[in-house]
């Protein structure tokens, strides 16, 4: 896997031009607003205040303990289920307070999806656990609608080929990048609108890491996309906006080629060029 | 030199450290001996017991109806009594235990209720069992009229296993993965959706394991069922959860109380086949816990 370098980092895939065109056809998609996130007396995240575009891919990058997995977390309420965590501050999700308290969190989880960094397939076949989200859901419809679904999302997840002989299967018996992706396909299944992946490739070997990094170019087309990661290259690979926190702080936010280029913080610049972290 | 050599191999010990070495050996032998005498006694009461029963063991043994006369006397409704008793025992302490277990684990868990819920728990399995048995009288017998049948009796039994049952459920549960439970919730599942479908199926073989170590210590029970009433002298078969029934262990308890020897030799057997019950049970479970071990390390 390649390592943070001292170089100006490759952006392949972020031709200039392309950002400035999201800007005015991707509006607004989850608005946060001064969220600060405590565990226990801890606070984790402080006055986080950023809006995410939908269609478009958006990296959270920064050093260990940096508070973005916590974050990004925070958008589909996952920090509930930890015990002691309190939140401030608002999440707007098309316009939807997400934490206020009339709000149905099984239906936000539903809409937006999370892959996580370890992948966390259920220990039943292939089939069970992409259809898993749609059954809990009351959207398996009859058996052949069900089938449909199926294979539709592990299409979407570039999975298909590979496993359409062997559906019935184990799911712990895929590699550990073919078990990344299905698990990226069970949360597709559900049809939702964002999509959060906590370094989803943090543990594949580069051509698993590439398989899911085109995965994610792919699927911007239908999805906000928001991903964690500690790889520079890969934010500047994969991602249209990049978030640099740092302690529990953003420091700074931009069109990716801007953070890589010319970031306008000197910590943002330390971190991106390798000075630290 | 020679003697220089040997010296430099084994270094002189350190003054002052031979009475802690003396100490450390002597006491390693200490702990060889008294578990020489723990297995020593056990394999003399399996050595005597095989000795005394072992020539009573066959076919009529095992489907023959009690008797006044030894050689005709066999355990039949005692072996059915104690299959019929503790598969009811399971199938009563199973959903409570779990249930509980799944309260306390997944819903209450830092709740000060749970906790103090949770200390009971734990001093209800250091009961002694005849308390359960005369709880089982008053209540089962009494109040709710069950009189000395099965369902009373396993009643008692369940109670007595429970608290064993929550506990070792409760491991179970606690050793299922945190990752499964988050990946569930991000998939728009309730709750209990996440219980139901992910966590149970995977805890299942330790809980089942942890069932069947604390039915076969209710097995061995004598106790809390003479307590109920059991009867000891059954020249019938338990035919519904409502009739009157035997144990192995009360069927031995009154045959080692006869005079004669020749019962003795029938407790000696009935003992063999309580034991070979018993270590079947066990083993069922060694073999699940054994196989989730192998599914968890691969």
């Amino acid at each position: 896997m390649s390592t943070t370098g001292t170089g100006t980092p490759r952006l392949s895939l972020t031709v200039p031009g392309r950002a400035e065109q999201a800007e005015s056809q991707h509006p607004v998609k989850i608005a946060v607003e001064r969220l600060n996130f405590y565990y226990g007396q801890k606070r984790a995240l402080e006055n986080i205040t950023i809006d995410l575009r939908a269609n478009v891919v958006s990296a959270f990058i920064g050093p260990s303990g940096c508070g973005k997995s916590t974050f990004l977390r925070t958008l589909n309420r996952m920090n509930d289920i930890i015990p002691g965590t309190r939140v401030e501050g608002t999440v707007r999700i098309d316009g939807v307070d997400i934490y206020d308290p009339a709000l149905d969190v099984v239906g936000l989880r539903r809409r937006v999806g999370m892959v996580f960094q370890k992948s966390n397939p259920f220990p039943k076949s292939i089939t069970e656990n992409v259809a898993y989200g749609l059954r809990v859901n009351g959207l398996a419809g009859s058996r052949a609608e069900l089938a449909e679904r199926v294979e539709q999302s592990l299409r979407a997840a570039a999975l298909w080929d590979e496993v359409k002989d062997r559906l019935d299967e184990s799911a712990l018996a895929l590699s550990g990048g073919q078990q990344q992706r299905l698990c990226i396909a069970r949360a597709l299944a559900v049809r939702p609108k964002v999509l959060l992946m906590d370094e989803p490739a943090s543990a594949l070997d580069p051509i698993a890491t590439q398989h899911i990094e085109e995965l994610i170019y792919d699927l911007k087309k239908d999805y906000t996309i928001v991903i964690v990661t500690h790889n520079m290259q890969q934010a500047a690979r994969v991602s249209d906006y990049t978030a640099f926190f740092w302690l529990g702080k953003l420091v700074e936010y931009d069109r990716t080629e801007r953070i890589f280029t010319a970031p306008a913080e000197k910590l943002t610049e330390d971190y991106v060029t390798g000075r630290f972290g | 030199m020679t003697v220089d050599a040997v010296a430099a191999a084994r270094p002189v010990p350190e003054p002052g450290t031979t009475r802690r070495r003396v100490f450390d050996v002597g006491f390693r032998l200490v702990a060889l001996a008294t578990l020489c005498l723990a297995l020593a006694a056990l394999a003399t009461l399996i050595y005597s017991v095989l000795a005394d029963g072992a020539g009573r063991l066959s076919w009529e043994f095992l489907t023959s109806y009690p008797s006044r006369r030894a050689s005709a006397a066999g355990i039949y409704p005692a072996l059915v009594g104690s299959v019929f008793v503790i598969a009811l025992t399971g199938a009563i302490a199973l959903p409570v235990g779990v249930a509980a277990a799944v309260y306390l684990e997944e819903y209450g868990t830092h709740s000060r209720l749970a906790r103090l819920i949770e200390i009971n728990i734990a001093n209800l399995a250091a009961v002694p069992s005849i308390i359960y048995g005369l709880l089982g009288l008053g209540l089962f017998v009494r109040m709710l009229s069950m009189g000395q049948s099965v369902l009373a009796g396993a009643s008692t039994l369940a109670l007595l296993v429970l608290p064993v049952v929550i506990l070792s459920t409760r491991e179970a549960l606690r050793a299922v993965p945190g990752s499964l439970r988050e990946g569930s919730y991000a998939l728009g599942a309730t709750k209990w959706q996440t219980i139901w479908y992910q966590v149970l199926p995977v805890a299942l073989p330790g809980i089942l394991t942890g069932l069947i170590l604390a039915l076969s210590r209710a097995i061995g029970e004598t106790a809390p069922l003479i307590t109920i009433g059991a009867l000891t002298y059954v020249p019938f078969l338990p035919d519904s959860i409502w009739s009157p029934f035997t144990v192995l262990p009360i069927q031995t308890f009154n045959w080692v109380s006869r005079p004669q020897t020749a019962f003795l030799e029938n407790a000696a057997a009935a003992i063999i086949v309580l034991l070979a019950l018993l270590l079947s049970m066990n083993a069922v479970a060694i073999w699940l816990r054994d196989r989730v071990q192998r599914r968890r390390a691969s």
